[in-house]
């Protein structure tokens, strides 16, 4: 479903943010990224989205090389690829409803279609009754769920998140983590950028491990002490 | 997804009720924008209602443009009518009055107050006149020049005087003004392009997040472009009302001057207003430049918002 092959991205102030990076997520996967930050992780993510273009080598998304994708296709390509962000970036004028179904409007779908599916996904994050509040009036959490339904109501085939449990205390992070597991369980591509060790090794899932720009390891939950003593 | 004809439309309605909500969410902002837009559509608008007042006041003096063919004083009443009747079939002649020489003389009798002193004239001295007016067509300078020289060719003409030189001074005056007002409207049309742009482009800059956000999330640029375009047509909108009553404004307030103005002359003349095809057009023209204003603006300011770039 990600298929990195010795992609190479640096920025146009000089700095290489990743260097020969090959990596590979199965499809229906759940995998984190995690690393140091500067490590690339964000600039993983930003070439799945197609934020950005690798300098070289090939990044292939749901069969899609994006390395040359035409710009006119950038927009379809994007609604193919569910997003969180650690700042939720929301819309914060509008309220919780007109956030979620926004992937919905750009993709012209009726409203009848955006009703439906709106109420669904926030009823999967646990917001269901919350459509008139605005951003400002919900807890940091609640937010991040937002966020998180914003990214899944379009039913992309692949989500990733940049560390989504960043501003979340422990209690809330795991409750994040279990969504992204039902989503990933009904058959959705999962990559999560984090720097939370006690996270990963929780999950048992992969890791891909970057530093500086390299992959460092893609380890199974048992090896991670070995890559927190390497930090 | 739907593509239908229903969805397209509530995708644009959704675009303008969206544009129409941001401006109403800032008030101020707005008005200060469509009042110097108004300001900049009123003063054309203003000017092509002074020009077509003064015409209608004038009636163009369309009436005071005209030839005097006078005829030797030899030639007989009943020659002079056939004269008359030979102007009125060329083509170009509007009316054909022949003044007999008895007439002139009976008016200038009862006008000059020399009624006396005309009694000791042996006979009448004075000629008979073809008094012609143009067709309106016709009433400029070439063609009276061309009717001027073909009644002066005639034998019986003694003498052919083109009346009110200065109407056709004045009505080069009046186009004058028309062409001013069209170089006037293309630089203020311009001015309100140029505002619709820079309001734009604030405005881009000011939902610089939320341009981001949609586009992550898959909107084209032409989606992302919508409600700008709205916006801007929306101050087209709004300016060319503002326009239009700023100038039913300034003639309700001039009104009683220039009626007053007009009954010492003993006319009965009132300011018009712009007609309804005024307003119409008005309306038409404003939307048309605050959507181009908001298409330049959008077309260069949008494609340098990406969600990476920030």
């Amino acid at each position: 479903m990600i298929s990195f092959q010795s992609v190479a991205k640096r920025y146009r102030n000089g700095r290489e943010a990743l260097a020969n990076v090959s990596l590979h997520v199965a499809a229906g996967e759940m995998v984190f990224l995690t690393g140091r930050s500067g490590a690339g992780k964000s600039t993983v993510l930003k070439l799945i989205a197609l934020l950005e273009r690798p300098t070289r080598g090939q990044v292939i998304v749901a069969g899609e090389g994006t390395a040359r994708l035409p710009a006119r296709r950038v927009p379809a390509f994007r609604r193919r690829v569910g997003v969180v962000f650690q700042d939720h970036r929301l819309l914060v004028d509008r309220p919780v409803f007109d956030n979620v179904a926004l992937p919905l409007i750009v993709a012209a779908s009726s409203l009848k279609e955006i009703g439906k599916r709106v109420r669904a996904a926030l009823d999967q994050v646990g917001l269901l009754g919350s459509e008139r509040a605005l951003p400002a009036e919900l807890s940091v959490g609640e937010q991040q769920r937002v966020g998180i339904a914003r990214a899944i109501v379009s039913r992309p085939p692949i989500l990733i998140a940049d560390e989504p449990t960043g501003n979340l205390d422990p209690v809330l992070a795991a409750e994040v983590m279990a969504l992204f597991r039902r989503l990933n369980e009904v058959g959705v591509t999962v990559m999560v950028a984090t720097h939370d060790l006690h996270l990963v090794k929780e999950s048992g899932l992969r890791a891909i491990v970057l530093e500086n720009g390299r992959i460092a390891g893609s380890e199974p939950e048992a090896t991670l002490p070995t890559i927190e003593a390497r930090r | 997804m739907s593509f239908g004809p229903v969805s397209y439309l509530v995708r644009h309605a959704h675009a303008l009720l969206s544009s129409a909500g941001h401006l109403a969410r800032a008030p101020i902002a707005t008005v200060f924008t469509v009042v110097v837009m108004g300001l900049a559509l009123a003063l054309p608008l203003g000017l092509d209602v002074l020009v077509r007042n003064v015409r209608t006041a004038t009636g163009d003096f369309s009436g005071a443009v005209g030839i005097s063919a006078y005829l030797h004083t030899g030639v007989s009443e009943q020659r002079a009518q056939q004269l008359a009747s030979a102007a009125r079939e060329r083509a170009g002649v509007g009316t054909v009055t022949l003044i007999t020489a008895d007439q002139a003389l009976a008016k200038f009798r009862t006008q000059s107050g020399f009624g006396a002193a005309l009694d000791a004239l042996q006979g009448n001295p004075l000629p008979h006149v073809l008094a012609i007016t143009p067709a309106p067509a016709s009433a400029n300078p070439a063609d009276m020049e061309s009717l001027r020289r073909y009644l002066a060719a005639w034998p019986e003409v003694e003498s052919v005087q083109l009346d009110g030189p200065w109407v056709a001074r004045f009505n080069a005056i009046l186009n004058l003004m028309r062409r001013s007002l069209l170089v006037a409207a293309g630089l203020l049309g311009l001015g309100v392009v140029a505002v619709v742009g820079n309001t734009i482009r604030l405005e881009i800059q000011n939902r610089r997040a939320e341009i981001e956000v949609t586009k992550l999330v898959g909107g084209t640029n032409g989606f992302v472009r919508r409600p700008f375009l709205y916006t801007g047509a929306l101050y087209g909108l709004l300016g060319s009302l503002a326009a239009w009553l700023l100038v039913e404004a300034a003639l309700r307030a001039l009104a009683p001057a220039a009626a007053q103005l007009a009954q010492s002359y003993g006319s009965s003349f009132k300011l018009a207003g712009p007609t309804l095809s005024d307003l119409k057009g008005l309306l038409g023209i404003g939307t048309l430049l605050g959507w181009l204003g908001a298409w330049l603006a959008a077309a260069r300011h949008l494609a340098r918002v990406e969600p990476g770039s920030g």
